[in-house]
């Protein structure tokens, strides 16, 4: 790619998807879901508005396969980390909600 | 020699590093340390939040009036930054540099607001080492989490004002396409880095 440009494309139809998506996002946490559903679609909300500023604005979407790699390098370590943290979040969970259950029946060894 | 024009001619579709790409896998890389590093922040916040039993409402607490309008500021800087170097793309220096000022000026209001953001809830009762609604890491996560991405904020108003000066110093408009291209990836993944702190941090 180096100094050559690559062509623009319509950066403010962009800024209206975000703009729109941004909106969306404060209409969701009023919106009669449940707790989880709310969060799933924030998650996705916020993932689609990354993915459109990585694409367009950071033009990865025009550029080599190796800029590609070095992007999605963070995005699997981040990955990696949830699945690292999940047995530990569920033993402090498990820990602080069953304490109540474990005095009339310990768990086995 | 001719060796190397049939091993270029087998993969076309990567193109070589050249000088001019240098520095942009160089910014893309720190990028991606970057990114760990707020990816293990706000992997850190979800951990302590999920085991704590008495973790305030934020959006209830917090109020997002300010900071959704905060978060249209950040988008609203990115499109001065890619337009900036569009013109400059164009050749127009004069209309690059009004937008790389106007980015500099967005990142400046949003670092003003969050200024004022802290003080207010300060005064409400939220330190960093507890506050009135509920378990204490929730002041020293949010102070954490936007303190750094408010220095990142900073730091790319500054890193703005400089190219600005680059971008004036050059003898031709074309020849700091490249450095502003590069500030541009950096203020980008700021504001990217904002959408994630907003979604985690405020409305969930």
């Amino acid at each position: 790619m180096a100094s050559a440009e690559h062509k623009h494309p319509n950066y403010m139809a962009i800024f209206w998807y975000l703009a729109i998506l941004t909106v969306v996002e404060i209409a969701v946490i009023y919106a009669p879901l449940a707790k989880l559903t709310i969060g799933v679609l924030l998650c996705a909300l916020a993932l689609g508005k990354a993915v459109l500023v990585a694409m367009y604005f950071m033009h990865l979407r025009f550029e080599t396969r190796t800029l590609g790699m070095v992007a999605i390098t963070p995005l699997a370590i981040a990955t990696l980390l949830v699945f690292l943290l999940l047995p530990d979040g569920f033993a402090v969970a498990k820990r602080t909600t069953g304490a109540k259950a474990a005095v009339s029946a310990p768990a086995k060894p | 020699m001719s060796q190397a024009a049939v091993h270029s001619a087998v993969e076309p579709a990567e193109t070589p590093l050249t000088p001019d790409s240098w520095g942009k896998l160089g910014m893309w890389i720190f990028l991606a340390g970057d990114a760990v590093g707020f990816g293990t922040l706000l992997a850190a916040y979800g951990m302590m939040r999920a085991t704590s039993g008495d973790w305030p409402n934020p959006y209830a607490v917090l109020g997002i009036n300010l900071t959704a309008l905060m978060t249209f500021l950040l988008i609203c800087s990115s499109v001065t930054m890619v337009k900036g170097l569009e013109w400059l793309g164009k050749g127009d220096r004069s209309k690059c540099k009004m937008f790389l000022f106007l980015t500099a000026l967005g990142g400046a209001i949003f670092v003003s607001l969050q200024a004022y953001e802290w003080t207010h809830l300060i005064h409400r009762g939220l330190h960093i080492n507890g506050n009135p609604w509920g378990a204490s890491l929730f002041g020293t996560t949010f102070f954490l989490v936007t303190g750094f991405h408010g220095l990142h904020v900073t730091g790319g108003v500054i890193y703005l004002l400089a190219i600005l000066r680059y971008v004036t110093n050059r003898p031709e408009p074309r020849a700091s396409y490249n450095a502003v291209e590069i500030v541009g990836l950096y203020w980008h993944f700021v504001d990217l880095v904002w959408i994630m702190v907003f979604t985690f941090m405020y409305l969930i």
